[in-house]
């Protein structure tokens, strides 16, 4: 990875000290946000700064009291930063309806982290086709508005809000703009530096964010397309921060084009609608976003948005990065897959844990791209 | 010999239970015969909705269904392998691979081929069991209908979440006639809403009186009946027999009957057992420890309340406290209200809830101790178990675990389990009496 995408990796790398500096340089509250659906716009309304918690991906023994351990990885990886004491800065925890295991995590999150002084859990529907979810998820923003307010001991404004949807826009709208990059053969943004924008977006100050990601789109212009693409995949799952792995990949001939992933294209793919009514504004937004599993009901709305992310971005694969115990998208997998091979998408399927062995990792993945190249040979 | 201290006596009701129980899986796969609808959907599902089709409308609920496949090892193999050959992994719910795997394999536990139903109607509350029926209504090519229950726990319950979920139950009635093109009956809806609130209220008063020294009830027995609240808890037929079981336990406690004769110990359970080796339960009676019920038995069909002192007790009826059920709306709202407060629900939201109801039973039911089932078939009601553990642990009240499934025997070891037992028994200063 070149020097262009050093921010990202640095923020990435020392995020715990970034949202200490933050607090310093800005006196504001920091939030650890659990799943993407939480929507930030009213805590950057309040001053706040939103940090989604994600895991550190190595052995640890401090969840097993709290969680079974059949419950998925991530959660107990996260679970296990929050016990460890790594987002002692944060003063709030929030998350939003989504999966059950994820939930367990916020609540023992709630009940075992000290150094949480308030939390808050936003109910939202999980049929987000319903005609009566919009309707429902309004009236509980407004709620969130008003707890929130409560917090910090002010009003929080409409314009305040107005501004918020604005800068998170612009967030949205650049990371699709440097995600856009990777349609091009041999494309100039790689897998790898793309992971590192998208995730660093969920927890460092947007404002800030938005000014690296101007500063990146001026000089990614400039690059030349030398990077010889190799194979090109997607990747399809839940959560995934496993840079190691991305990094693996794209050293063995090949190059990660685009995801399917609420690290990645799901938090940041849809721009609110911009409405009379800001809290509308903000609400709908996440109803309409590219659903994860958990909210894609009644009809299975994901598969043709994945489909077309693959084709749009020219995958020829797709590796699904399996989140072990992971149910709803347990759930989705074999559908998805006959889906995509239907479509002339082959697939492999990885199953992730906490910790991930990336030398045989790397025999399957070289084994899925001999298998490709085969089908181009005969 | 066992040392017998009380009476006991076999359950007069029980031959009755079994019949209503065979009746209800004949019932659903001959509805075809006499002109019928058929229809699935979980266990906790809103089923008084399609009742409001006719008299001739039968469902399946798919993890009584599950567990009834658990039970024959070669079906229950057969049926998940054919899950996870289809690409379903392994870890997920127990019921609902089986479930599948009977589908796909076209195999009814009961005999014969599967029978398919004429829709699914489902609710929203477990990531799993919504996904269960997203996955059937395709391989069916059935239409599925949601009821989005995520408006967290009862406690928090406003206008505005009761009637999301109200009003979704009313645009299910709109589509059950369009799709089934039958016209809706109000008063059979309003009919089964209200059969279904006296079926579930009964239920917990049935729970209620295994409080008596010597337990009426022990909770093997109790699982052959609660399973008919889970198969058809809107139908009449369940809530009259929830009333005649309610008259013999109410005697028994009179009488003095027991259901473990040598009762010294009373244990409570959580979750669902493992299914094929209820015989653990036999194995506690050797100790003179019977286990008097748990939240899963008691909250999973049975609706209660907190009073203002603090006690557990059956939830009152809604008409008995003036809440109007005249109409389809009313009923419906009076109806989601009494749905999103089953006790199985709020253990979804806050484990601090699950343990309040928990300790509510330890206190009332006077539990000496727990055994807590890790149960790796059901990641829904697992939720939380270890801070209820915690939680319970630290209020003085000694606990077991054992990892298990419900309904996958691979994954439960029946003399470690028993082991495990033998040494909790020790910790609560019981031996084993000779045979």
């Amino acid at each position: 990875m070149s020097g262009l995408f050093d921010q990202f990796k640095t923020w990435y790398e020392n995020r715990h000290d970034y949202a200490r500096d933050w607090k310093a340089r800005k006196g504001g509250t920091v939030v650890a946000t659990m799943c993407t659906y939480v929507p930030e716009e009213i805590l950057m309304a309040a001053g706040m700064l939103p940090v989604r918690v994600l895991g550190a991906h190595e052995p640890q023994n401090v969840t097993e009291p709290h969680i079974f351990g059949m419950y998925c990885p991530f959660s107990r990886d996260s679970l296990a930063q929050g016990l460890l004491g790594r987002f002692d800065y944060a003063e709030g925890v929030t998350l939003s309806h989504s999966c059950i295991q994820y939930r367990q995590t916020f609540n023992s999150w709630k009940l075992h982290v000290p150094t949480v002084k308030w939390d808050y859990y936003l109910p939202m529907p999980n049929q987000v086709q319903s005609k009566f979810a919009k309707t429902l998820h309004r009236a509980e923003v407004a709620k969130f508005r008003t707890f929130i307010e409560g917090v910090v001991g002010k009003t929080v404004s409409d314009d305040a809000l107005r501004g918020a949807v604005e800068i998170i826009n612009e967030n949205r709208r650049l990371l699709r703009q440097l995600f856009d990059y990777r349609k091009e053969t041999n494309p100039r943004v790689t897998g790898t530096e793309a992971l590192y924008a998208s995730l660093t977006s969920q927890f460092v100050d947007k404002e800030e964010h938005n000014a690296e990601l101007r500063r990146v789109l001026a000089e990614v212009e400039k690059r030349d397309n030398s990077r010889e693409e190799g194979i090109r995949f997607m990747t399809i799952g839940s959560e995934n921060d496993d840079l190691a792995f991305m990094a693996m990949v794209e050293s063995v001939g090949a190059t990660i084009v685009i995801d399917d992933q609420c690290s990645g294209t799901r938090y940041f793919w849809n721009e609110a609608r911009i409405q009379d009514d800001v809290i509308a504004t903000i609400a709908d937004r996440y109803c309409e976003r590219p659903a994860c599993p958990t909210k894609d009901y009644p009809t299975h709305t994901r598969y043709e948005h994945v489909l077309k992310l693959a084709k749009d971005y020219n995958a020829r694969g797709a590796i699904f990065l399996q989140q072990k115990f992971c149910d709803p998208h347990e759930g989705d997998y074999p559908d998805l897959k006959a889906h995509l091979e239907a479509n002339d998408i082959p697939t492999l399927f990885l199953e992730f844990d906490m910790t991930n062995p990336i030398g045989p990792f790397r025999i399957r993945v070289e084994a899925f791209m001999e298998t490709l190249r085969e089908d181009e040979l005969f | 010999m066992a040392t017998t201290r009380y009476p006991t006596e076999q359950l007069k009701c029980w031959k009755k239970a079994k019949e209503l129980r065979e009746q209800y899986y004949q019932n659903y796969a001959r509805a075809k015969e006499n002109g019928g609808l058929r229809w699935s959907g979980s266990a906790a599902t809103m089923d008084a909705i399609p009742a409001g089709l006719g008299r001739d409308v039968f469902s399946l609920t798919g993890e009584p269904y599950g567990a009834a496949i658990s039970i024959d090892r070669k079906l229950n193999k057969v049926c998940q392998d054919a899950a996870e050959s289809a690409g379903y992994a392994r870890d997920l719910c127990a019921y609902m691979r089986s479930y599948w795997g009977s589908l796909m394999l076209d195999k009814y536990a009961f005999g014969g081929t599967f029978p398919r139903p004429d829709f699914n109607f489902q609710i929203q509350i477990c990531c799993s069991h919504a996904k269960w029926y997203q996955v059937a209504g395709k391989i069916e090519n059935t239409p599925t209908f949601f009821v989005d229950l995520s408006v967290g726990p009862h406690k928090y319950l406003t206008e505005d979440r009761v009637m999301y979920v109200a009003n979704q139950g009313l645009e299910g009635i709109e589509w059950l006639e369009k799709t089934t093109g039958r016209k809706y009956d109000d008063e059979l809806f309003i009919e089964a809403v209200k059969n279904e609130m006296r079926a579930t209220s009964t239920w917990a008063k049935i729970c209620e009186l295994n409080q008596a020294r010597p337990a009426p009830l022990d909770e093997k027995s109790m699982y052959s009946l609660y399973v008919l609240a889970a198969l058809s808890k809107s139908s009449k037929w369940c809530a009259d027999f929830y009333e005649e079981v309610y008259e013999e336990v109410k005697d028994r406690v009179a009488r003095g009957i027991a259901a473990v004769g040598n009762e010294r110990c009373r244990l409570m359970s959580d979750t669902q057992p493992p299914w094929p080796f209820l015989k653990i339960f036999r194995y506690l009676e050797e100790f003179g420890a019977v286990s008097i019920g748990s939240l899963y038995t008691f909250g999973l069909m049975g609706v209660w309340e907190t009073t203002p002192e603090g006690r557990w007790v059956p939830r009152r009826l809604p008409w008995e406290i003036g809440v109007p059920m005249n109409t389809r709306e009313e009923a419906m709202k009076a109806y989601a209200d009494w749905t999103l407060d089953k006790p199985e629900f709020q253990q979804f939201y806050e484990p601090m809830v699950k343990t309040d109801m928990m300790m509510a039973i330890v206190k009332q039911w006077g539990v000496d101790g727990a055994m807590l089932h890790l149960n790796r078939g059901c990641e829904g009601l697992s939720m939380s178990i270890m801070e209820n553990k915690l939680d319970l642990a630290k209020a003085g009240v000694p606990v077991m675990t054992y990892e298990g499934n419900m309904g996958d025997e691979k994954e439960f070891d029946e003399v470690r389990t028993q082991s495990r037992v033998d040494a909790f028994m020790e910790q609560l200063g019981l031996k084993r009496q000779a045979a």
